[in-house]
């Protein structure tokens, strides 16, 4: 890796984020090692780079297609649209580059679908959407997505990368913390099965919600996960933060994941657990 | 006084802290103590106490009055332990059908190491989880700084009500400008922007009602009234909370927060 780039701030406060470098069309560079692949070779590895093992990061469809039985999603609410209730400044305009750049309407992707033959319900946080953070309607999606699948009796995967929630909706963004536990509870207390896939990075009030209230609570290796980032902390107490601070091996280490699981291997662990508790 | 102003004011160390109102408002305060899980977060207090002849559940985040006492309470950043307790206690006050009142007056929950080695998230996350079907009433008052989800942890009641010149907000207005336009310095343009006054929630349906403040709380008398009108209005609202069957409680509570940002 070269020094410039070792020092360079992140592209995006996406926390210890990496973007996927397009050098052409169809040409992609691994975030950790800068190995260049064509796109056919990296989907064929899972989106892992087949040298190092470094995580290209994967938009919400791409991760749909990755972990969906082909040809079995219904989207739910697609074209439910944001208000700029608090007329913040400049708001409208990053929701529309938002939209344009990742051609969503909003920060999460929500549905139906089989995953190995079993029906669930799914919800694929968007990472390019104004950095994954919740406002209403990401909080009003997957609220609707857990009240269908009590309704339904379905169990829930849920994808996350976020960082927090999304400050240009003020209280309205905090509130949709509460409110989709409040969801979640609901759909637990019916008995129904909801396990999360946390990836990288989920920080702020996504992990301070539903991040952290599957009944299985799974990570992709060498996810950032935290409450606070680690910026933010390494400022409050003007300390350099340990080695893997933050990361998976962390999180489960301190007990706050069930399993740390390869990408290889995910879909095969969520048809496992959908099946045990089909 | 701006939306700045205010939350400039509610830092200022010029106005009651959460002892203070306990004091006031309840009798018979008896503190308790620890998570039974690591430890006791003395930025977080809480107990059982009278609200005159009903015994209640208190917690409230305590920020400390001199420099001793602000260490003492971490300047009211609680750990995780803090919300565990409180989590504790509010499940002991649902098993004995005592009402909950906290009081939120926080910066934000503490960011450090250690907050993150025990999971301050997921702490937070299991209090707004086990809080929406709490089967006791809960009432929450921002007496001061509603910092974020560590506000919110405590805040997921049955009626919030804010003080006149509280704020309640998603992000400190330092953190927003310093996140959005690279200069903590806007932290007044930040704080018109993100709206987290009093008037505001109250018009966005956040909170039910605006508590008037004395001008100066450092005037006794003045400051005596207000805790005297304070006790009247939590008295009746615990009140009609109790009277109000534990379904309709927990379905009303379910929509109080489901209908925010709905579509």
């Amino acid at each position: 890796m070269d020094l410039k780039a070792l020092f360079k701030k992140a592209g995006n406060t996406l926390e210890g984020g990496v973007r996927i470098v397009k050098k052409r069309s169809s040409t992609l560079s691994c975030p950790r090692c800068g190995s260049e692949y064509d796109k056919d070779s990296v989907l064929k590895n899972h989106w892992a780079c087949p040298r190092c093992g470094g995580y290209f990061r994967m938009s919400a469809r791409r991760r749909l297609r990755f972990l969906c039985d082909a040809d079995t999603f219904r989207e739910f609410d697609k074209d439910l649209a944001t208000k700029d209730i608090l007329e913040f400044p400049g708001y409208p305009e990053k929701l529309s580059k938002s939209a344009e750049k990742c051609g969503q309407k909003e920060g999460v992707l929500c549905g139906v679908c089989k995953i190995g033959g079993y029906d669930t319900c799914i919800f694929i946080m968007e990472p390019d959407f104004m950095m994954g953070s919740m406002g209403s309607v990401v909080g009003e999606k997957i609220t609707r997505l857990f009240e269908y699948a009590t309704e339904h009796s379905l169990p829930v995967v849920g994808c996350t990368v976020s960082g927090g929630a999304r400050m240009q909706e003020g209280i309205v963004s905090l509130m949709q913390m509460a409110k989709v536990s409040g969801a979640v509870k609901r759909h637990s207390d019916s008995g129904n099965f909801y396990l999360t896939v946390i990836t990288n990075p989920t920080t702020g009030g996504v992990t301070a919600s539903f991040a952290m209230l599957g009944d299985v609570i799974i990570a992709e290796p060498g996810a950032l996960i935290g409450f606070a980032g680690p910026r933010v902390i390494e400022q409050t107490i003007r300390q350099n933060l340990p080695k893997g601070f933050q990361r998976s091996d962390f999180l489960l280490s301190h007990g706050f994941l069930d399993a740390v699981v390869p990408r290889q291997e995910l879909k095969d662990f969520i048809i496992k657990m959908l099946r045990i508790h089909a | 006084m701006t939306i700045f102003e205010k939350i400039q004011y509610t830092r200022s160390g010029k106005r009651p802290t959460a002892s203070a109102y306990i004091n006031a408002l309840f009798t018979d305060f008896t503190e308790l103590h620890g998570d039974r899980r690591f430890g006791d977060d003395s930025a977080v207090i809480g107990g059982i106490a009278m609200l005159r002849d009903t015994p209640v559940t208190v917690i409230g985040i305590e920020k400390g009055t001199d420099t001793n006492d602000k260490i003492q309470h971490n300047f009211g950043q609680a750990n995780p332990e803090g919300y565990r307790k409180a989590l504790r206690l509010m499940k002991q006050a649902e098993k004995f059908h005592r009402p909950v009142i906290t009081f939120v007056d926080t910066a934000g929950a503490y960011c450090g190491i250690g907050a993150e080695e025990r999971g301050q998230g997921s702490a937070i996350a299991e209090n707004l989880y086990e809080m929406i079907t709490l089967q006791t009433p809960v009432l929450s008052i921002v007496i001061g700084e509603g910092g974020s989800g560590g506000a919110l942890a405590l805040a997921v009641a049955d009626t919030v009500w804010m003080l006149e010149n509280a704020y309640y907000s998603v992000v400190s207005p330092e953190g927003c400008a310093s996140i959005l336009w690279k200069d903590s310095a806007k932290a007044d343009q930040a704080a018109a922007a993100l709206k987290p006054d009093a008037q505001n929630l109250y018009d966005l349906g956040v909170i039910e009602k605006i508590i008037p403040e004395p001008a100066d709380f450092s005037a006794d008398a003045e400051k005596e009234q207000f805790f005297s009108s304070l006790e009247k209005e939590l008295t009746a609202e615990i009140r009609r909370l109790q009277e109000t069957s534990s379904d309709t409680l927990l379905a009303n509570r379910y929509e109080k927060f489901r209908k925010v940002g709905r579509i």
